[in-house]
C-alpha cells in the first residue's frame, strides 16, 4: 500500500528518469528486426536503379533458381493481391492529381528505387545474391529532376495525367494589393529548402506472421503509426481491418519518416497470404535513402511589406513543393501544414500563400520533423533579418515592433488561426540574457571594424508553431481524411496497480515516463505503480499514433481526462462503501473521503479491490475499474521561443563555427523537463543539419548522388555545439494540462537562427543570401563573388560597411 | 566452413560459419545477440558497437572468423550480474538516449573510449564518438553521461 505522505508530490513538473530506459541499456529491447518466427522467410525487394523507365519485360526466373530461394514475383505476379494503390489521404483539393501508385511497379518505374520485384528466400543473405538474378529489360525515359522544369509539363512523370502539377492550393486575407502599394519597402527573396533525408537511425523493418486458415494476420512494423497502417493495409490488400493486427514494437525514431503507410508493408503482407509462412523485410540503410520518404524540397518566393519606421502591411507567398514521384500517405498536404505559419508571430494586415505541388522523378516527400512548419518559420525569420538590414535596425527590434504582445493574447492572425497565448518578450528577454546578446554585438562590430579574418555573426529566431494535431474540424475543413482526437483508458487493476492503454505509439519520446506522471497524480497513485500499453492495435484498438507534436497536447490530454472520469467513477463505489451521498465524497491524492468526516474514508487501491471482487456494489452499477476517454482538441496549441545562435566565420576559407547556441522555449506546462530538454537538444540538431551540414542531391539523370551516409552528412558529436537551454512557462488555455507540445520545435527554430548567423557574419561584405546547406565552399564563394561584385579586397580592413 | 571458437558475455561458443558472415550477424542472427544493432551498411553509425579483446569495434567491420579466439562483449554481458555499468546508469539519469536504437553501440564505444583515456574532457569525449551517429539526442547528454560515468568509475576505483 502506498503511503500518502511519500506521494504528496506532484509528479508532474520533476524530473523523474525514463521508465523506458531499462531495457534499451541492456539490450533487452525487442525491434521489428530482432523478431525471429519458425519458418520465417526474408525478402527482399528489386528497386530500379533508373530514375524513369518503361519495365518491358521483368523475368524473375533466373532468381527462383538460386539457392535458398522461395519464391520469386514481379509486379505483375502480384497485381491481383492489391484493392486499391497505396492511399494518400490528404487529397488537398477537389482536382488534385492522385497518380495509382501499386506497391510493385507493373509498367514503369518513376524514380530511382521504385520497386521492381520481390524475392523471398530462407534468409536475407540468399534474397539479397538472388535479387542480383531478376532479368529486367529498362526502357529509358526521360526523367524530369527539377520542379521548375517540370511545371512546363514538357517531360511528364505520369504521362496518363498530361501534367506535373499536383494541385494549386490558395489562401488569402485582408487587401494585399493595398497593403503591398502603400508599404514604404518591400523585400522580395527566393529561399531554397533543400531536400533532407530523415535518416532514423533504426531502418524500416516488417515482419508478417499469418493464420491463413482463418484468414488473419499479425504485421509487426518500425511505424509511428500503427492506428494508420491497419486501416490503410486492410484497405489495400482487402482483409478485414478486424483480422488485421498491427504491432509497432520498440521503435528506433522515426522523425516523420515511420509516419507513413509503405509498399514494403503491403508486400510483406501479400507475401506471407501467398505463401502462408512468417516474412520478414529489414531495409538498409542506403535503400532507407531510396525507398523511405525525403523531407522539404520546396521553392520559396516571398515578398514583404513594411512601412519605413518597420511597422509590417503583408505577407506574399508564392510556394512550389515537391511531392517526388508518388503521393505517400500525407504527401500534399504537408507543405499546408506552412500556410497556417508564414506570418509566424507577427501581426500584419494581409498575407497570401498559394502552393503548388509538383511531381518530379524522385523518392516521394512526406512528413521530416516539423513538416512544412520548419519551411514557413525559416522564410519569416529570415526576411525579418533581411527587412531589417534593408531597414538598418536591429533585426531584434524589428521583431519585437512586430510581434503579439502578451496583453494582446488570444490574437487572431493573419493567416486564421487564433493564438492562445504567449509570451514573446518573456522568452526573449531571457533568451538575450543567458546569450549575451550586447556584448556578442559589441564584439561583432569590434570585428568588422578591424576588418578581422574570423567574422561574428548573431541569428534570431522567433518562432512560434502549431502543433497539438488537430482538431478534427479543422481537419476536415482542409480535406484530410481522418479525425485529430486521441483515445486513452485508464485502467484499476485489482491489486491496485494502473493500466493506461493510449493510441500514441512513441518510438524515443518518453511516453511512458510523462504520462505514467500525468496519470499517477490524476489518480494519486505511484508514478512506479502505472504501466502504459500502446503500439499495438490488439492492445490498444483506439488511436492515432505520434506525429505533429501531438502526443502530449492530445494523447497526455486524453490520458488526465480518462483519470478524471475514473475518480468520477470510483466515486460512486466510495459513497456506497462509505455510507455517504455522492456528492459528499471528497477525492485528494488517492484518497476517497467523507466531507467533514476525516475517519470515513478508503484508499482507491482498496476500493478497486472491492470493486473488483463485487460482492456489494451500488444498485444498478455495473463493476467497471476502467474508464475511457476520446480528447478532440479545441484549437492547436502555440508552443513558442527564442532562438541565438552565434557562430564565426572565416572568410578566407568559408568555415562556419557555431560559438553560442542559446534558447528559451515556452511550451507551456512542463510535464518532465528532462524530456522537454532532451526533445529540444534532438531538435535543434536536426535543424542546423540542415543549415550546415545536410541535402540530398540528384543529378539531372535523377540518380541520388548522396545516396549512402558516406555521401550524405548526417552530423555526429565533433560537429554539434552545447546548446543553453532555459523554458518559460506560459500554459496553453486550451487544455486542462496547458501543455503545448515540443516534439518539432527545436528543428522548426534552430535552421532560421543559424543560417541567420552566418549570414550576419558577412552581411556587411555584401552577402544578403546563402543556400542551404551553409558548407565552406558555399560560404566563400558568397564572400568572394561580393568582394568580387563591389571591388572589395577582403584582406582590406576599409571592406565593410552597412548596406 | 570455417570453424571458430569464441567467447561471448561470458559463455563460450564454437560454431561453423561462412567466410564472408559478419560478426554482428553471427552475433544476431546465430547467437540471437540482438542487443547489438545495425544502422548501415557502410560502416559509418557505430549502432553495432562491441569490445572485442578489449577494444570497441564495429561489429560490422569485422569478419565472424576473424574474432575466432576472441573474447567479445556486448551491450547484453555488460551488467555485472544485475548490476549496471556506471556507463549505463549514467545514460539513465543524464537523459542519454531516446528512442535508444544507438544506445548499445554508443555505450559500448564509451566503454572503449574510458579504458583508453578515463577522464576525458567534453571535446575528447565527443571526438572519440565520432563513429557513432545518434539522430534523436544531439549529443549533448551523451557527453554528459560519459563523463558522469567516467567520474563514477574513477571513484569506485580510487576508493
Ligand atoms: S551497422 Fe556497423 S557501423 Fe553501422
Ligand atoms: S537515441 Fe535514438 S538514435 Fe540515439
Amino acid at each position: 500500500m502506498t503511503d500518502v505522505a511519500e506521494r504528496s508530490e506532484a509528479n508532474v513538473g520533476r524530473v523523474l528518469h525514463r521508465k523506458e530506459d531499462a531495457k534499451l541499456v541492456t539490450g533487452q529491447s525487442t525491434w521489428t528486426d530482432d523478431i525471429q518466427l519458425p519458418g520465417m522467410l526474408h525478402i527482399g525487394v528489386l528497386r530500379s536503379p533508373m530514375a524513369h523507365a518503361r519495365l518491358a519485360r521483368v523475368d524473375v526466373a533466373p532468381a527462383l533458381e538460386q539457392p535458398g530461394v522461395v519464391a520469386a514475383y514481379s509486379g505483375a505476379d502480384l497485381a491481383d493481391e492489391w484493392v486499391m494503390g497505396l492511399p494518400c489521404a490528404w487529397p488537398v483539393t477537389e482536382d488534385m492529381v492522385a497518380p495509382d501508385h501499386w506497391p510493385v511497379a507493373t509498367d514503369e518505374v518513376r524514380f530511382a528505387g521504385d520497386t521492381v520485384a520481390v524475392v523471398v528466400a530462407r534468409d536475407r543473405f540468399s534474397a539479397a545474391d538472388a535479387l542480383e538474378h531478376v532479368d529486367v529489360d529498362y526502357e529509358p525515359l526521360e526523367p524530369v529532376v527539377d520542379m521548375e522544369e517540370a511545371l512546363r509539363d514538357e517531360v511528364l512523370v505520369h504521362s496518363e495525367h498530361g501534367t506535373n502539377k499536383c494541385f494549386v492550393w490558395p489562401l488569402e486575407t485582408g487587401d494585399v494589393d493595398a497593403a503591398f502599394s502603400g508599404a514604404d519597402v518591400v523585400v522580395k527573396r527566393r529561399y531554397i529548402q533543400q531536400r533532407l533525408i530523415p535518416n532514423a537511425i533504426e531502418p524500416r523493418a516488417v515482419v508478417v506472421d499469418p493464420t491463413t486458415a482463418s484468414g488473419e494476420y499479425t504485421l509487426y512494423s518500425a511505424t509511428q503509426v500503427p492506428h494508420f497502417v491497419r486501416i490503410q493495409m486492410a484497405l489495400v490488400l482487402g482483409i478485414p481491418e478486424h483480422r488485421l493486427r498491427v504491432v509497432a514494437p520498440d521503435v528506433g525514431g522515426g522523425f516523420g519518416s515511420k509516419l507513413n503507410v509503405y509498399a514494403e508493408e503491403a508486400i510483406a503482407l501479400a507475401v506471407a497470404r501467398r505463401l502462408g509462412r512468417p516474412v520478414k523485410w529489414t531495409e538498409t540503410r542506403s535503400e532507407n535513402y531510396q525507398a523511405t520518404i525525403h523531407g522539404r524540397d520546396q521553392i520559396q518566393d516571398i515578398e514583404i511589406a513594411a512601412s519605413s519606421d518597420g511597422v509590417l502591411r503583408g505577407l506574399r507567398i508564392d510556394l512550389k513543393a515537391d511531392m517526388g514521384a508518388y503521393l505517400q500517405l500525407l504527401t500534399p498536404g504537408i507543405p499546408l501544414l506552412g500556410a497556417f505559419m508564414y506570418c509566424g508571430i507577427y501581426k500584419m494586415d494581409a498575407y497570401s500563400f498559394t502552393c503548388t505541388g509538383v511531381f518530379t522523378d524522385k523518392t516521394p516527400t512526406d512528413a521530416y520533423r516539423g513538416a512544412g512548419r520548419p519551411e514557413a518559420t525559416f522564410a519569416i525569420e529570415r526576411i525579418m533579418d533581411d527587412l531589417a538590414a534593408e531597414l538598418g535596425v536591429d533585426p531584434m527590434e524589428l521583431r519585437r515592433r512586430n510581434w503579439i504582445q502578451h496583453s494582446e493574447f488570444p490574437y487572431d492572425t493573419v493567416a486564421g488561426l487564433t493564438y492562445d497565448t504567449g509570451n514573446y518578450e518573456a522568452a526573449t528577454d531571457r533568451a538575450m540574457e543567458l546569450f549575451g546578446y550586447d556584448e556578442l554585438r559589441a564584439e561583432q562590430a569590434r570585428r568588422r571594424e578591424s576588418g578581422d579574418r574570423v567574422q561574428l555573426g548573431i541569428g534570431i529566431s522567433t518562432y512560434t508553431e502549431m502543433c497539438g494535431l488537430a482538431p478534427s474540424r479543422v481537419l476536415g475543413s482542409l480535406r484530410y481524411g481522418a479525425g485529430g482526437w486521441e483515445a486513452a483508458t485508464v485502467r484499476l487493476l485489482p491489486t491496485g496497480k494502473v493500466e493506461v492503454v493510449t493510441g500514441i505509439s512513441p518510438h524515443g519520446q518518453g511516453h511512458e515516463t510523462g504520462f505514467s506522471q500525468i496519470a499517477a497524480d490524476a489518480l494519486g497513485v505511484d508514478f512506479d505503480d502505472v504501466d502504459i500499453l500502446h503500439g499495438d492495435t490488439r492492445v490498444a484498438p483506439t488511436g492515432l499514433d505520434t506525429y505533429g507534436s501531438r502526443s502530449l497536447a492530445v494523447g497526455g490530454v486524453a490520458v488526465h481526462k480518462a483519470a478524471e472520469r475514473l475518480i468520477d467513477k470510483m466515486r460512486r463505489f466510495a459513497a456506497h462503501e462509505l455510507e455517504a451521498a455522492e456528492d459528499d465524497i471528497e477525492f485528494d491524492r488517492g484518497t476517497f473521503r467523507v466531507r467533514g468526516d476525516p475517519d470515513s474514508s478508503t484508499t482507491i487501491q482498496d476500493l478497486s479491490l472491492s470493486v473488483f471482487t463485487a460482492h456489494d456494489l451500488p444498485e444498478g452499477v455495473d463493476p467497471s475499474t476502467a474508464a475511457e476517454y476520446v480528447f478532440d482538441p479545441e484549437n492547436f496549441s502555440f508552443p513558442h521561443g527564442t532562438h541565438l545562435c552565434a557562430v564565426e566565420v572565416d572568410t578566407d576559407t568559408g568555415a562556419v563555427h557555431v560559438r553560442n547556441y542559446t534558447c528559451v522555449d515556452d511550451c507551456g506546462t512542463i510535464v518532465n523537463p528532462q524530456l522537454v530538454e532532451g526533445q529540444i537538444h534532438g531538435g535543434i540538431t536536426q535543424g542546423m543539419a540542415q543549415a550546415l551540414w545536410e541535402e540530398a542531391i540528384y543529378d539531372e539523370l535523377g540518380n541520388l548522388t548522396t545516396g549512402t551516409i558516406v555521401d550524405y552528412y548526417v552530423p555526429g558529436a565533433p560537429d554539434v555545439p552545447h546548446f543553453t537551454t532555459d523554458t518559460t512557462q506560459t500554459p496553453a488555455t486550451t487544455n486542462p494540462l496547458g501543455v503545448k507540445g515540443v516534439g518539432e520545435a527545436g528543428t522548426i527554430a534552430s535552421t532560421p537562427a543559424v543560417v541567420n548567423a552566418v549570414l550576419d557574419a558577412v552581411r556587411h561584405l555584401g552577402v544578403d543570401d546563402i543556400r542551404m546547406p551553409c558548407s565552406p565552399e558555399r560560404v566563400w564563394r558568397a564572400v568572394h563573388d561580393a568582394g568580387q561584385q563591389t571591388g572589395q579586397d577582403l584582406s582590406d580592413d576599409t571592406a565593410g560597411g552597412r548596406l | 566452413m570455417p570453424r571458430i571458437s569464441v567467447n561471448v558475455d561470458g559463455t563460450a561458443f564454437t560454431d561453423e560459419v561462412e567466410p564472408r558472415l559478419l560478426l554482428v550477424h553471427y552475433l544476431r542472427d546465430r547467437l540471437g545477440k540482438t542487443g547489438t544493432n545495425i544502422g548501415c551498411d557502410t560502416s559509418n553509425c557505430g549502432a553495432c558497437t562491441v569490445v572485442m579483446d578489449g577494444l570497441s569495434v564495429k561489429s560490422c567491420t569485422v569478419l565472424a572468423v576473424q574474432a575466432d579466439g576472441s573474447d567479445v562483449t556486448t551491450i547484453e554481458g555488460l551488467a555485472d550480474d544485475g548490476r549496471w555499468h556506471p556507463l549505463q546508469k549514467a545514460f539513465h539519469t543524464e537523459h542519454a538516449l531516446q528512442c535508444g536504437y544507438c544506445t548499445p553501440g554508443m555505450i559500448m564505444a564509451s566503454v572503449g573510449l574510458l579504458a583508453d583515456n578515463p577522464d576525458p574532457s567534453d571535446e575528447e569525449v565527443r571526438e572519440g564518438l565520432e563513429g557513432n551517429l545518434c539522430r534523436c539526442t544531439g549529443y549533448q547528454n551523451i557527453v554528459k553521461a560519459v563523463r558522469t560515468a567516467a567520474a563514477e568509475m574513477h571513484e569506485g576505483a580510487t576508493r
